[in-house]
């Protein structure tokens, strides 16, 4: 599995994405926003972390008009991977590559804690190691989650089953306070139509090692290995 | 010639922001405030003189960049 992380101005996560994808998948390559072309053989696209552009204008706004982010464009039409986490989800409905919108946090707060996901489905290249339904604990840290988009979007989104993660609580029982952004349906994370493009807000990158408070994020980078290995 | 833009949100598009202004707004006792939505304004100036040119151009310029237009309307006023 070749993998490049594109580096923006004010991206911060990369170095955290760099280890995970490392430990699981080898060694990724960085990429900086103003090239045009992604390295050859590319097989994986990470878009990650951070405060692009300081979020001026709209968070991910900027660089979703980035020059790499024609190639990245590219990528995800021709079928390959795309994973845009926190920031990087919010670079990815800036570029509508996925739809939707990312909106302030209900309460106005940024929200910096440990969160219960929702493991959706475990058919696409990014959750082959989850099992279907298991709840997974992660980071979050984002002021800025709150995910919504026209009620015929979140049809379709739901209708096909595009929704990857939800957030919920240590027993699994999705929404009431167990949603900390105001998220609709709680929605975490979600797919592009052909399930080759994943944004979501948690940071399962962070979660790769027992020191740091567990290893749920793991599985993530190793279905995108188990991926790799079987293409 | 100078122009001005407006972005604001879409009518049932949830403003957290504008919502903690309103409640700032009635905590000072500013009285007959019924509702608070906040956008932004972009002053901007150009080249030429060409008012319809300059028109069609920040339109674009707003579907491309300064509005979303997934939860936000646009108007471009040239002064």
């Amino acid at each position: 599995m070749k993998a490049a992380i594109i580096l923006f101005p004010g991206s911060n996560r990369e170095g955290d994405a760099f280890r995970a994808i490392s430990a699981a998948c080898g060694e990724p390559i960085i990429v900086w926003h103003g090239q045009t072309e992604l390295p050859a053989g590319t097989d994986l696209v990470v878009l990650p972390g951070g405060f692009s552009y300081g979020d001026y204008l709209r968070c991910g706004a900027i660089a979703a008009r980035a020059p790499i982010m024609e190639a990245v464009r590219d990528h995800a039409v021709r079928g390959g991977l795309v994973l845009g986490i926190c920031n990087g989800l919010q670079i990815l409905v800036e570029s509508g590559l996925l739809p939707g919108v990312l909106m302030r946090n209900a309460r106005m707060r940024f929200v910096c804690r440990m969160q219960h996901l929702k493991v959706e489905r475990t058919d696409t290249p990014f959750t082959s190691q989850y099992e279907q339904g298991q709840v997974i604990k992660v980071a979050i840290a984002h002021g800025e989650g709150n995910y919504e988009a026209d009620s015929e979007t979140i049809a379709r989104l739901e209708g096909a089953g595009r929704v990857a993660f939800r957030y919920c609580d240590s027993r699994g029982v999705v929404g009431g306070a167990a949603n900390p952004n105001g998220s609709t349906n709680d929605i975490a994370g979600i797919y592009s139509e052909n399930f080759n493009v994943l944004g979501l807000m948690p940071h399962p990158e962070n979660l790769i090692d027992p020191l740091v408070g567990g290893t749920d994020g793991r599985g993530l980078f190793e279905s995108l290995a188990a991926f790799g290995k079987a293409a | 010639m100078k122009a001005r833009v407006f972005v604001t949100l879409k009518n049932g598009i949830l403003d957290p922001q504008g919502k903690a202004i309103e409640g700032a707004l009635k905590s000072l006792d500013f009285k007959g405030i019924e509702s608070v939505r906040q956008g932004k304004i972009f002053e901007i100036e150009l080249a030429g003189a060409d008012r319809a040119g300059a028109e069609h151009l920040l339109r674009e310029a707003c579907e491309k960049l300064l509005a979303n237009q997934v939860v936000e309307d646009f108007q471009v006023e040239i002064l």
